[in-house]
């Protein structure tokens, strides 16, 4: 595959790993009430679309960026990259 | 008489001459021929057994879709089995022999298979060698093994060599036909990249196996100027003898390239093969038709062939199968076969046509309306027996029958991720479905444009559409005149009648009668059909079958062809050695050698390597006279205890971490608390996975505000980082904090033991205090040493002795280290190894991996209160579920046999005494376990259910898998020193 990466142009998908869901961005508040439920949800529950995935990968082997990859699950096709940490800034992330 | 089947004319060299065995008989052929071609030319039909019932078998085609004619090439370690003798290049000297009989290909004893074929059919397996049940692994399945497969191993090393390439191109063209060298001749002159695969060792495809004219010459004329004017030109890629595997995503295509086999040995240097990886904008797959033959009671004979094939052989490799043939078709297409063979003086005695009104092409006989029902000749074809149009019956000698049953557009490629091709009933085949991968079209006979006018004009076109996606404007080029014949064909399957069998999938002994079998057990559906039969799944893929059997099963179905569907093809397009897929990734070379900086000295001194991962480290300093491992290592424990010793610790994961939040961004990483570690302090940190499980651990020394440099353990160095970006980039991505892997940077050696300081006194240099008082344990700072070179010092200590972890950058680590040894030399110092290191860690009950498995928690670990509930860190709200918080959690602690003649061993389960030994009543198992030689004694550490409660104890340590039963004792973890005073001296 190829990753059109937003910074370094089209990388060949060998030069990154693959993490999971973005919705691993989305990390709960500790101090909620239902921390422990939320955390659980987090980490093991998954839609597990036959269509657009919106997942995470490293680019470990290039310039250590983390990108957010829309991706068609059953054709392979990507449809957009974005820098993960402008993902999660625009998703309220911060400090 | 040599050659006794050579034809005049052809593409092979017979200025020279070439010798070649099968089977250890002496033939000769001539430089173009392949091995299938040189055989028929000295009269050799038979040429293999087919895999189920052995029977004699001939050559079906003259290409790389060859079902029978696979062979053992070479001898030694090069012998390679199931390879086609349709596609091996006849060299000087060449080795073949037959496979799958015994003894001889003549007198095959296992072809008593065949007079039990009734018992044999598909899926017999499913049915049979039940009873008794204890027969099945000692008798039915050995016997099945011996006999199952086709060639053999050598068994011997590979002693060739692979490589591996990668190119990139605007239009990579697939096939080298008409079409293929039409688009790559319009892509060319336009500019773009173009790259030509050919999968066959000539270019021009199946214009090498015609008799045709374009333009004012010969087809052949044709395809000489075109590849004399594309191998020219600086833009193109010609590449010959390779074959595009796959199409893979986003335009990236595996291919194979054969460069050395058709060589009796690669020249000096050169690769046997390369698999290139094909980055391509655009391909277009121009490659081909095969052709299908018909099915009818024995239609396996050595002999029977396709008949675009045996053309083939006499138009391109002057050779026929026999001197009397007939054709069998269906369509115009194969009563060319009886014009150009006539044409080379062969006798032609009938072209039998199944159409009533068939024409009359061709000047011999043709026998409208009429089938072959059944032939003779079991080592050769002698005879085929005609059912007439009147129904009479007839006789027909010869020794070879083309059999034309249409051709099949090879849409291989279209399919690889998972496009289906549709049906067209103008041609009775099925045709791209345009579903293919993106960036991918079709041209010529592959598209079902099966005249080379159309495959021309197609190819040009469909090279100029290609390019305009690429915004390259590609002029439309001259093309020459070309035959356009249109296509004129009555579908004809199989031939009804008859009580035996007719083959369909030849090379996996599928017939009409296991099709009609799977329809009757209702595996109907075309991909049960497939995997019931077998009908398709052998080396070639099904290519001269796959339809055949789809339309048998549409009869009998009572559906239309389209109605059934097909099963799709997956690459590669044909067999690709396992030495290829590996490249130069074997033996020492399978994945890098990473070396420490202490590698060359500790090599010099005799040291005994072990590999880490990618790493090499020393294991243990053997000296004169030691013959025995233990007492290497008992040695170097007992010296650094003693004294001092040093081990190289480089390869451990260093990551730096600087920035105004590098402390809050270590508070989120690590469970314990970071934030308020003084500059100049060191401190152990824990680290949890998400889940609350323990996931790796290190130390984290603080040199500035604004800087730390964290350890993690060697093997999760790249997972660590990995994961601490991910929490910067991911979940914090405003915090101020960079993180560099420092790993290879620093050259690190602990220096270990009550002479630890004394020895580091005499290198570093004079304005550092490095005394008790000025220097205490867990400190860090950044000094100078040798005279002013930057080092670090760590005063931490993983052996429990005092100690001291020193680091300069990379470059000089051979250096330091000869300047430490030499330091050292009044103390007796010792170099010791990740042996003497384990047993040292494991006698101060310190964690490592063995103990961060993966489902151990802190709490486990003992270091529950470590983790901070003051703050947010990953893994705390999850580390306090109620299913890692047990009552009776497993703790750490350690173990020591009862008996000083037993062992303590890792992965042994502890049992109470008088329990039953099962999973219900296991109280917890060993992870590490040494021999002590402070203590003369086994240790081992390991987790046991309310452990700390439970010290004194006598369990059962036990592993019935391996036959381990030993009596141990429970014991604190910290077997030596446990105040941890040497630590603080």
């Amino acid at each position: 595959m190829l990753i059109n990466h937003p910074l370094l142009g089209p990388r060949d998908a060998q030069e990154f790993t693959y993490l999971g869901d973005a919705s691993l961005i989305n990390r709960p508040d500790w101090q909620a009430e239902d921390a422990q439920e939320q955390f659980h949800d987090y980490l093991y529950l998954r839609d597990n679309p036959a269509g657009l995935h919106r997942e995470l990968w490293f680019h470990e082997t290039g310039d250590r960026s983390w990108l957010v990859v829309t991706r068609d699950t059953t054709t392979h096709e990507i449809t957009k990259v974005e820098l993960a940490r402008d993902v999660a800034r625009s998703l309220g992330r911060s400090k | 008489m040599a050659q006794p089947n050579r034809l005049p004319g052809g593409q092979i060299d017979r200025s020279r001459t070439l010798s070649f065995t099968f089977d250890g008989r002496s033939y000769q052929g001539h430089p173009g021929d392949t091995l299938a071609s040189a055989l028929l030319a000295n009269g050799v039909r038979l040429m293999g057994r087919s895999f189920k019932y052995h029977r004699p078998r001939g050559v079906l085609s003259s290409g790389s879709e060859e079902p029978n004619a696979l062979v053992e090439l070479r001898s030694g370690a090069r012998r390679e089995p199931n390879t086609r003798a349709t596609t091996a290049e006849l060299f000087d000297g060449l080795m073949a022999n037959s496979q799958n009989r015994w003894p001889s290909l003549k007198f095959d004893a296992m072809a008593i298979n065949d007079r039990f074929s009734t018992f044999l059919t598909a899926g017999f397996y499913y049915k049979t060698f039940m009873w008794p049940a204890a027969f099945w692994e000692k008798i039915y399945e050995p016997i099945i093994r011996k006999a199952a497969g086709l060639g053999s191993l050598s068994l011997q090393e590979d002693p060739d060599s692979y490589d591996k390439g990668f190119l990139h191109c605007d239009l990579l063209v697939v096939g080298a036909g008409p079409a293929g060298l039409a688009a790559a001749l319009t892509a060319a002159r336009a500019g773009a990249q173009v790259i030509l695969a050919e999968e066959d060792f000539v270019f021009g495809g199946r214009l090498n196996a015609e008799s045709y004219e374009i333009g004012e010459g010969s087809a052949l004329d044709w395809v000489s100027q075109t590849m004399a004017e594309l191998q020219a030109l600086p833009n193109v890629r010609c590449m010959a003898r390779t074959t595009i595997i796959g199409a893979f995503d986003h335009g990236i295509h595996g291919a194979v390239e054969r460069v050395s086999d058709h060589l009796a040995t690669p020249d000096a240097g050169k690769p046997r093969q390369i698999l290139w990886r094909i980055y391509a904008k655009r391909t277009l797959l121009c490659a081909g038709a095969i052709e299908r033959p018909i099915a009818f009671e024995n239609n396996d004979r050595p002999g029977i062939m396709l008949a675009g094939s045996m053309r083939a052989y006499a138009n391109r490799w002057a050779a026929t199968p026999a001197q009397k043939v007939a054709v069998f078709t269906n369509n115009d297409d194969g009563h060319r076969t009886a014009l150009d063979l006539i044409a080379k003086g062969v006798q032609v005695a009938a072209v039998i046509d199944t159409r009533p009104d068939a024409p009359r092409l061709a000047d011999c006989e043709l026998i409208p309306g009429a089938k072959v029902i059944d032939t003779s000749g079991r080592l050769g074809l002698n005879f085929i027996q005609l059912r007439l149009a009147d129904g009479s019956e007839r006789t027909i000698e010869c020794g070879a029958l083309g059999v034309s049953g249409g051709w099949n557009p090879n849409v291989h490629m279209t399919c690889h991720q998972r496009g289906r091709p549709v049906w067209n009933d103008q041609i009775a085949a099925f045709v791209p479905g345009g579903d293919g991968p993106a960036g991918l079209s079709v041209a010529g006979a592959a598209n079902g444009d099966f005249s080379t006018a159309a495959a021309l004009a197609m190819g040009s076109k469909q090279a100029i559409q290609a390019l305009q996606e690429l915004s390259i404007d590609a002029p439309a080029i001259a093309l020459p005149r070309a035959e356009d014949t249109p296509v004129n064909l009555q579908a004809f399957w199989h031939v009804g009648e008859g009580k035996g069998r007719a083959w369909l999938d030849q090379q996996n002994d599928v017939t009409v009668k296991d099709v009609k079998l799977a329809h009757q057990e209702n595996f109907r559906s075309v991909e049960h059909l497939k995997r019931y039969t077998t009908l398709g799944m052998a080396t070639d893929q099904g290519k001269t079958s796959n339809m055949g059997g789809l339309a048998i099963m549409a009869e009998l179905a009572g559906k239309s062809i389209p109605q059934v569907g097909t099963t799709i093809f997956r690459p590669p397009y044909t067999p690709v050695a396992m030495g290829t897929l590996g490249g130069r990734s074997r033996g020492g070379d399978f994945h890098p050698t990473r070396k420490t900086p202490s590698h060359i000295w500790a090599a010099e001194q005799g040291a005994v390597f072990v590999e880490v991962g990618n790493w090499l480290r020393a294991q243990w300093f053997p000296q004169q006279g030691e013959t025995h491992w233990r007492q290497s290592v008992d040695r170097e424990v007992r010296a650094t205890r003693g004294s001092v010793g040093i081990c190289d610790v480089t390869t451990l994961g260093k990551i730096d971490v600087q920035g105004a939040d590098a402390a809050d961004f270590l508070n989120r990483v690590y469970a314990n608390a970071f934030a308020k570690l003084p500059v100049g302090k060191t401190r152990y940190g824990l680290m949890l996975r998400e889940d609350g499980i323990a996931m790796d651990d290190g130390t984290t020394a603080r040199l500035a505000e604004d800087h730390f440099v964290m350890t993690t353990t060697t093997a999760n160095a790249v997972t660590v980082y990995r994961h601490m970006e991910f929490v910067h980039q991911c979940l914090c991505p405003d915090m101020d904090v960079q993180l560099i892997s420092t790993t290879e940077a620093w050259a690190q050696y602990a220096v270990a033991g009550p002479n630890s300081r004394a020895l580091l006194q005499k290198i570093v240099d004079p304005a550092f205090d490095i005394s008790n008082e000025a220097f205490p344990f867990m400190g860090c700072a950044e000094i100078t040493v040798c005279g002013g070179l930057r080092a670090r010092l760590f005063r931490i200590s993983f052996s429990g002795e005092l100690a001291f972890e020193i680091a300069v950058p990379t470059r000089y680590g051979d250096a330091l280290i000869r300047a430490l040894m030499q330091a050292g030399e009044e103390f007796d110092v010792v170099p010791y190894g990740t042996e003497a290191l384990g047993v040292m860690r494991i006698e101060k009950g310190h964690a490592a991996g063995n103990e961060l498995n993966g489902t151990t928690t802190a709490l486990n670990l003992g270091m529950g209160r470590m983790v901070s509930k003051k703050k947010d860190c990953i893994g705390n709200t999850l580390s306090e579920r109620a299913g890692l918080n047990p009552v009776d959690a497993l703790a750490l602690v350690g173990f020591k046999p009862l008996s000083s003649t037993d062992k303590v061993t890792a992965g042994g389960h502890l049992i109470t005494a008088g329990d039953a030994v099962d999973a219900a009543h296991d109280q917890g198992y060993v992870t590490s376990a040494c021999y002590s030689p402070i203590l003369n004694s086994s240790i081992g550490i390991g987790f046991l259910k309310n452990g700390s409660a439970r010290l004194g104890e006598t369990l059962l340590l036990t592993s019935p898998l391996t036959g381990l039963d030993v009596q141990v004792q429970v014991v604190s973890a910290h077997f030596v020193d446990p105040e941890g005073d040497r630590l603080r001296d």
